[in-house]
This record gives structure tokens, sequence and C-alpha cells, in this order.
């Protein structure tokens, strides 16, 4: 049996054939859609490297049934440039050489949007760094993402861009 | 994963007529059933998806003081709810203690209840567990056992309750609304959970088919706004699971306790009301002795069911701990660790 859904993906409208019910938000982006910047780490929602904004909030996309989200919006790190212009959190990402290895850091990055987005840290140090607890980093870069979320968060709050991805 | 057939009711009456067919399980947000699924320990053979249906997402403060949470409100929504946050701290802060932002963002009231433990041997298909597999044995008593019961446990199953928010909920008297094949009914969440004994594949006392719609906190509990803490010790700063915690919430009227709640987590297979504790409480001025009474009245039928000796101490400090925050007084603004023991009770920084 085959199934049909729509999600908005980075902001193009899209509609889905899926012949697996068992497809994850995660298999789907990165194995059918060729979006392969979210990053499938532990894929059970232990590590952090597959955050999207799902509906504009910060979820583990491996943990994520598909076919459960029929209608949603989905954010992904290959969504937030606009054109050669980096987000403020990408560039914060550089400025503070936020990563090593980078393969946690489009998580880091969708996961930090998702932390300004809500609105209950502001640049607290202490704050974001249990804010973004869900976001595992073995290269260790945890100083220089604090340094950048902090960053962004004053940023993005001075541009109002608190709820904008 | 098992293949399985997707089902996707339009209302509860439906969703009840799905779930009742055997092999049947309900998806909520599936941060708990997704992940037990994709390491074979939950096979279902059919999935019924509660996420599209109406009527169940929405947090209703009541006339007579009450709340009423659907079943699918999600995790941080009703932690971060200006009215519930501010009249039930206790709850708000067990729940922003669990899991990551991403999974509190996506996981909900009713899946919390109902999530499975997390023992490693009862995750391990090759290990002998009496919960997944009725009658194979439980390895945890001969394994790796120190995070595991020291209460409520009997021979056949030493797990544990994992859940944070169950631990308030069951200090204040929640109730839990279930619909099902043959009605509604409600059911006390202390009542919700069981003790293994000797079937620790029940879980719950919920029937097959039936299906949690909402949650309640009666209006006297949030009288205990002014004194409710939750206390949450854990084997690294963040989103991990506990090993001990206490809910404590105390009406405190000159100087004396006039009314004391105390709930244990992480100490066995349901959130452990501690009544003995609170009576204990009664009349007494909020101070350490008093606290330190209340504890070893709450641990007095403890006993390890392994390497855990430790944890039956580790609990009565953490009661101690919880009762003696809430006798301080619930912060206008949760510490940026909630419930940690390494958050300063006022400003400073944990490390």
């Amino acid at each position: 049996m085959s199934y049909t859904i729509t999600l908005t993906i980075n902001r193009v409208p899209r509609t889905l054939e899926l012949d697996d019910p068992r497809i994850t938000l995660l298999d789907l982006l990165r194995e059918r859609l060729d979006l392969p910047g979210t990053k499938k780490g532990c894929d059970r929602g232990q590590c952090g490297a597959c955050t999207i904004l799902l509906d504009g909030r910060r979820v583990n996309a491996c943990l994520a049934l598909a076919l459960s989200h029929d209608g949603a919006e989905i954010l992904t790190i290959e969504g937030l440039a606009e054109g050669e212009a980096l987000h403020p959190m990408q560039q914060a990402f550089i400025a503070h050489d936020a990563f090593q290895c980078g393969f946690c850091t489009p998580g880091q990055i969708m996961s930090a949007i998702g932390l300004v987005g809500e609105g209950q840290t502001g640049a607290d140090p202490e704050r974001v760094r249990e804010g973004m607890s869900g976001n595992l980093c073995r290269c260790g870069a945890y100083r220089g993402i604090t340094e950048a979320v902090v960053e962004a968060a004053r940023a993005m709050a001075a541009d109002g861009q608190g709820r904008a991805a | 994963m098992n293949r399985f057939e997707y089902v996707r009711p339009r209302s509860v009456a439906e969703a009840v007529a799905a779930g009742a067919v055997p092999g049947s399980a309900y998806l909520a947000a599936g941060t708990n059933l997704l992940d037990l699924m994709k390491i074979g320990v939950a096979r279902p053979g059919r999935l019924v998806d509660l996420n599209h249906l109406p009527g169940l997402d929405g947090i209703e403060h009541q006339a007579d003081g009450a709340v009423r949470i659907g079943a699918q409100v999600r995790n941080a929504d009703l932690a971060h709810d200006p009215g519930f946050r501010r009249r039930f701290p206790a709850v708000a802060e067990a729940l922003l203690s669990g899991a990551s932002a991403q999974l509190r963002n996506a996981a909900t009231v009713g899946g919390n209840l109902l999530q499975r433990t997390r023992c490693a041997w009862f995750q391990d298909t090759a290990s002998a567990c009496n919960r997944r597999d009725p009658g194979s044995g439980c390895d945890a008593r001969g394994g790796e056992n120190r995070l595991h019961a020291v209460l409520g446990w009997s021979e056949h199953c030493i797990a544990t309750h994992p859940s944070d928010f169950c631990v308030p909920l069951a200090a204040l008297d929640a109730v839990v609304e279930v619909e099902g094949p043959t009605g509604r009914r409600e059911i006390a969440l202390r009542d919700f959970h069981l003790l293994p004994g000797t079937t620790p594949e029940r879980e719950s006392v919920l029937a097959p088919g039936e299906l949690v719609v909402a949650l309640r906190l009666p209006a006297e509990a949030a009288g205990f706004a002014a004194h409710a803490r939750y206390a949450k010790l854990r084997e690294r700063t963040s989103y991990a699971f506990a090993v001990v915690s206490a809910a404590a919430a105390l009406r405190i009227v000159d100087g004396r306790i006039v009314a004391a709640r105390l709930a244990l987590g992480g100490v066995a297979a349901k959130p452990w009301r501690a009544e003995e504790a609170e009576a204990a409480l009664a009349g007494a001025a909020p101070e350490a002795a008093a606290f330190r009474r209340a504890a070893e009245a709450a641990l007095a039928a403890a006993r390890p069911s392994g390497d855990n000796a430790f944890k039956i101490e580790l609990a009565r400090r953490i009661a101690v701990r919880a009762l003696t925050l809430a006798a301080a007084g619930t912060p206008e603004r949760l510490p940026a660790l909630p419930a940690s023991p390494f958050a300063p009770l006022s400003g400073g920084r944990h490390v």
C-alpha cells in the first residue's frame, strides 16, 4: 500500500508518495529528497544531529514518522541561507569556531535557531548550555557553540528575528 | 522495525475502535514507541496515529481552579504555559528537567504516562525479561542493576518507571481520563501504574484499546504553588534520566506545615507517593530534622534489588533536598538547570 502526503520543505510545497509507512522524516530527507545536510547520528533521539524545525519547532527527525506529519512545514540546514547570505546563526558558528569535524553542526545550528525562537534563554550562557543539551558534539566544541549561540541570540533579538528562521 | 498497518482516525471514537483491534498501538509523538520499534522491543501490527485527532491538544484552566490537559499537549507547551507554570510549578520543573528540548517539543502528556522502562535488559531482545517476554526470566537480577528499583520490586522484575512528569503528578493527585471500548472512566494517577508482582508485563491498569484522552490536576493542587519543587539527581548535568528524584509540595501557615506532599522517582516501577512521609510532616516546623524524619519514613520499606543499596540513602537525601527547596519557596523563575541539585539557590553558576 502506498500513502500520499504533502510537506512544505524549505519553503517548497511537495507532494510525496511513500511506499512504506516506516519512513521517518530523517530518512525521507536524506534518502529520498536528496537533502543529506540533516545528519543521522544515533537514529534514536539521543544525539540531536538530525534536528530540524517542524512547524517552527526543533525536533529529532529520526523519531518523527513522516506519515504523522502530513501537511507540516519543515526547515532544514539547506533552507537557511538566502543565496550567498548565511543565516546569522551560521555566521556566528563560523565566527566562534563552533565546530571541528562538522558532523553535528547542522543539528546544532537548527537546534540553536529553535532555541532562540522559544525565547526561554535570552543570551544567558547558563540557560543556553542547558537548552542545547540535546545536541552532542564528540569533538567537544561546546565552548564555541555556546559563544556562537549567545552572540546570534543577541543579533537575532536586535534584528527582531527571534522567530524568523 | 517491523512493517505495520498505518491508521489515521478522525475522531476519538474511531481511534478507540481501531485501537481495540489486537496488535494495535497508539502513536502519539513516537519518541518512545518508534525508538522501541527500531530495536525490536515493540512490534505492533498496526499504528493508530493520534496526531490528527481534534480536541486533544488543549490546556483548559477550569472555573473551579482545576486544569484539564489534553493527552496530545506537548511537554514543552505545558511547561511554558504561563498559567500552568504559575499554579503547578513543580510539574513544570519536572517536565523541564526531562529529556532534551527537541524531545520536549514532540513528546506528549499521554505518551509520557505510558513510556516504558529504560532498563537495559528490557531493551536488549537477546536478554531474558519478564516485562517484555513474560516467563523468560530477569537478566537484570544478576546483571548491571545499580540504577534499578529499591521499592515495590519483585523477583520477577526490578525495573523503574523513567518519568519525571509523573512524580509531581502522583504527589498532587492528578487524575487520568481514559476512553475505551466500554466508555469513559477516570483513574487516579497514583493507581494508574502497576507494580510488577508476578505480572510485570502489565504496566498500567489500562485495558486493551483504552486511550488516555486527558489529565486533570485538581484545584487543591494549586494550593501548594508557593512551596513546590522537583529535585532530580542525574549521572550527568543534563539530558539524563533520574537516578533518584523527588517532588515536594508544602502548605506552610504561621511557620508550620499544614499539608505536605511527597513523591519519589527512579525508585520503583511507578511514581512513588510517600504518604507516611507526608503524615510525618503534618504539623511540623519546616526544618531539617522534620525533613530527615520524613525521608526516613518514605524509604522505610526500601531494600536493594542488586548493586543499588546506595540509592536508598540517595533517595532519602533527594527527598530532604526537595523538601528544603520547597520550604525555601518556589522561585519566581526556574533555575537555569531545572531540578538540578547543582543549581544554586540564587544567582551564581552551577560549576
